[in-house]
């Protein structure tokens, strides 16, 4: 992967939130075509990462953000979605209220030459990937529905569906399997592994080792806003991964 | 088995909400407009079967009814402005200078309509660059605005009868088709301009998204601060209009210009369906509630009844029509 600019790229990014320090020089790149998991205990400061390179925080001074080589600033998620990163929140961001087609085209409407909302176009390609790509054939999910009468799990369809329609560069996963059902995980994991078949990047963050680690290439351990180990697959086996992980929690340090 | 697999595509076709859950709530404000309406045509027959009444909710009613109408951007994001009588003073105010200072009709117009546009952006930078929630802020800048009108004016009112203004009134608030007033004409055309604005542009699918939950709406890309700054300033923009026509409609303009038009307004908003709560409503709604309001004030007097009780109405269609909101918003969620 030597040679090809990563997808994204921080370099030195620090946040603060007044007196408290969420992230401190953080480094990290995302190469073409690789899922990297990112793992940390609670507090480590995993969503914080998440939302600055969505543009959502902006990273404290001196910290910079690469795009495919090129620095960016003013930074932005709007522009980072323009660009081609989506991100299936946590707290999957969904407008409650709103039908479903609101949804999946929140912030990036589409719209006719004019500049006026094609809401026919939006409604037909809701229906359309909420069938093909989530297999959802339930009355729930017709795209008038409001988002607040599905279950969990369909909730996260619209998130997941919604990352997919925009065919993003580089996708980031903020523990999507919280709440799933055993089949709704499965089909989240497919989904990660579509996404690296079709050349594409990802960052899965989990607090599931077991999810995480058949799923990626490479794993970064975050702790205390600091990046506290880096590993390739081929480097480590499951358990050695656990038994860091302990050791980090413990001692703040990888080595003994 | 070629039937039971047709049965089965039948029953998981995804189908659309029922009607009733899509339309309910413009349902219960068309029921409570008609309800209404029937209780007047019983109880004051002799006033609600002659056009005159009509005619009179024509022209007074688009007063505060092209206010509530951009008012409903500004509750569904989840805000609310308590200036705008205030704007719509000192708009009209600055017309009235304007035109006395220059004699140009065309000037006057424009001057009015930016300083209402840019009064409605100055709260909607308030609330948004200091985070102060807009009810308590608007009251702040309602009483600046009326103060620097009142200032500039030396409290005294204009008379805009002049011989150059009579075509412009006429266009205004002249009388056209069978002797509606043109206002009534220009509030259906500002709300046919805000439905569109607000249903077909990428601005109004954000206002809704706002008020939904804003923390989704920023993590998705959507520059909420920007968002409820626009919509204070479409508020100012059409206060102004509303100013303006409301002088020419008395053709003076009076300093106290607005007072008494913020509860009509409001209540219009609330009982057009639109969410106290942010993320749910209608230009349409606000349309019909307006007329509702207006018919109120109308017919407790046509119908006998002493005109203090026109509040206790008030009071009851509105608590009625706010529970009648919670109500159908919880059938909707289950």
């Amino acid at each position: 992967m030597a040679g090809q600019a990563p997808v994204i790229q921080l370099k030195n990014v620090s946040k603060t939130f007044g007196e408290v320090r969420s992230l401190s020089g953080v480094d990290l790149e995302i190469y073409p075509g690789e899922i990297v998991g990112l793992l940390g205990d609670n507090g480590a400061g995993k969503s914080t990462l998440v939302k600055t390179i969505m543009g959502f925080h902006k990273p404290d001074e001196g910290g910079e953000i690469w795009f495919k080589g090129e620095k960016i600033t003013e930074w932005s998620v709007e522009k980072a979605r323009a660009l081609g990163i989506e991100t299936i929140y946590q707290e999957r961001a969904l407008c409650e209220l709103q039908p479903i087609w609101r949804n999946m085209f929140m912030g990036r409407e589409i719209r006719n030459k004019f500049g006026k909302l094609d809401v026919a176009k939006m409604k037909s390609e809701a229906t359309r990937l909420m069938s093909e790509h989530m297999g959802f054939t339930s009355t729930a999910v017709h795209p008038d529905n409001s988002v607040l009468t599905m279950s969990g799990g369909e909730k996260q369809g619209v998130a997941i569906t919604r990352a997919l329609y925009f065919e993003a560069e580089l996708v980031i996963l903020d523990e999507p399997t919280v709440g799933l059902s055993l089949s709704e995980t499965k089909k989240t994991l497919e989904f990660i592994q579509n996404i690296k078949k079709s050349g594409r990047s990802a960052i899965f963050i989990d607090h599931n080792i077991f999810h995480i680690y058949p799923a990626v290439d490479r794993m970064i351990v975050l702790d205390r806003g600091k990046v506290a180990g880096n590993y390739k697959k081929s480097e480590i086996t499951m358990d050695e991964l656990i038994e860091s992980m302990y050791r980090v929690a413990r001692t703040g340090s990888l080595k003994e | 088995m070629a039937k039971t697999e047709e049965v089965k595509a039948k029953n998981n076709a995804a189908r659309p909400p029922s009607f009733w859950r899509r339309f309910g709530m413009q349902f219960g404000i068309w029921g409570v407009g008609i309800g209404m309406w029937l209780i007047f045509v019983f109880t004051a027959s002799e006033a609600f079967t002659s056009k005159d009444i009509y005619l009179a909710f024509a022209s007074s009613t688009p007063i505060f009814a092209l206010m509530a109408i951009p008012l409903t951007l500004i509750v569904i994001t989840g805000e609310i402005d308590l200036s705008f009588p205030s704007v719509m003073a000192l708009a009209t105010a600055s017309f009235a200078k304007t035109y006395s200072g220059t004699g140009n009709i065309w000037l006057g117009f424009a001057v009015a309509l930016f300083v209402g546009t840019m009064c409605g952006y100055f709260n909607g930078w308030l609330v948004t660059y200091f985070a102060i929630p807009s009810l308590v802020i608007t009251i702040g800048t309602g009483f600046l605005f009326r103060g620097i009108e009142l200032a500039w004016m030396n409290g005294s009112g204009v008379g805009l009868t002049d011989e150059k203004l009579a075509s412009v009134a006429n266009v205004l608030v002249g009388r056209s088709f069978f002797g509606i007033a043109n206002q009534f004409w220009w509030t259906i055309v500002v709300t046919i301009i805000l439905w569109f604005v607000l249903n077909r542009t990428k601005f109004g699918a954000h206002v809704f998204l706002t008020g939904d939950n804003k923390i989704s709406a920023q993590l998705m890309g959507v520059d909420i601060n920007k968002v409820k700054r626009r919509t204070f300033a479409i508020m100012g923009f059409f206060a102004a209009f509303a100013g303006l026509v409301a002088s020419f409609e008395v053709s003076y303009f009076w300093p106290t210009l607005g007072e008494g038009l913020l509860m009509n307004s409001i209540a219009s908003v609330f009982l057009g369906g639109t969410s106290v709560f942010g993320g749910i409503g209608t230009v349409t709604g606000t349309f019909v509630g307006a007329f509702i309001i207006g018919a109120i004030n109308a017919g407790i007097v046509a119908s006998g009844i002493n005109a203090f009780f026109t509040q206790v109405f008030f009071g009851l269609v509105i608590i009625i029509s706010v529970i009648m909101q919670a109500v159908i918003s919880k059938r909707i969620k289950r």
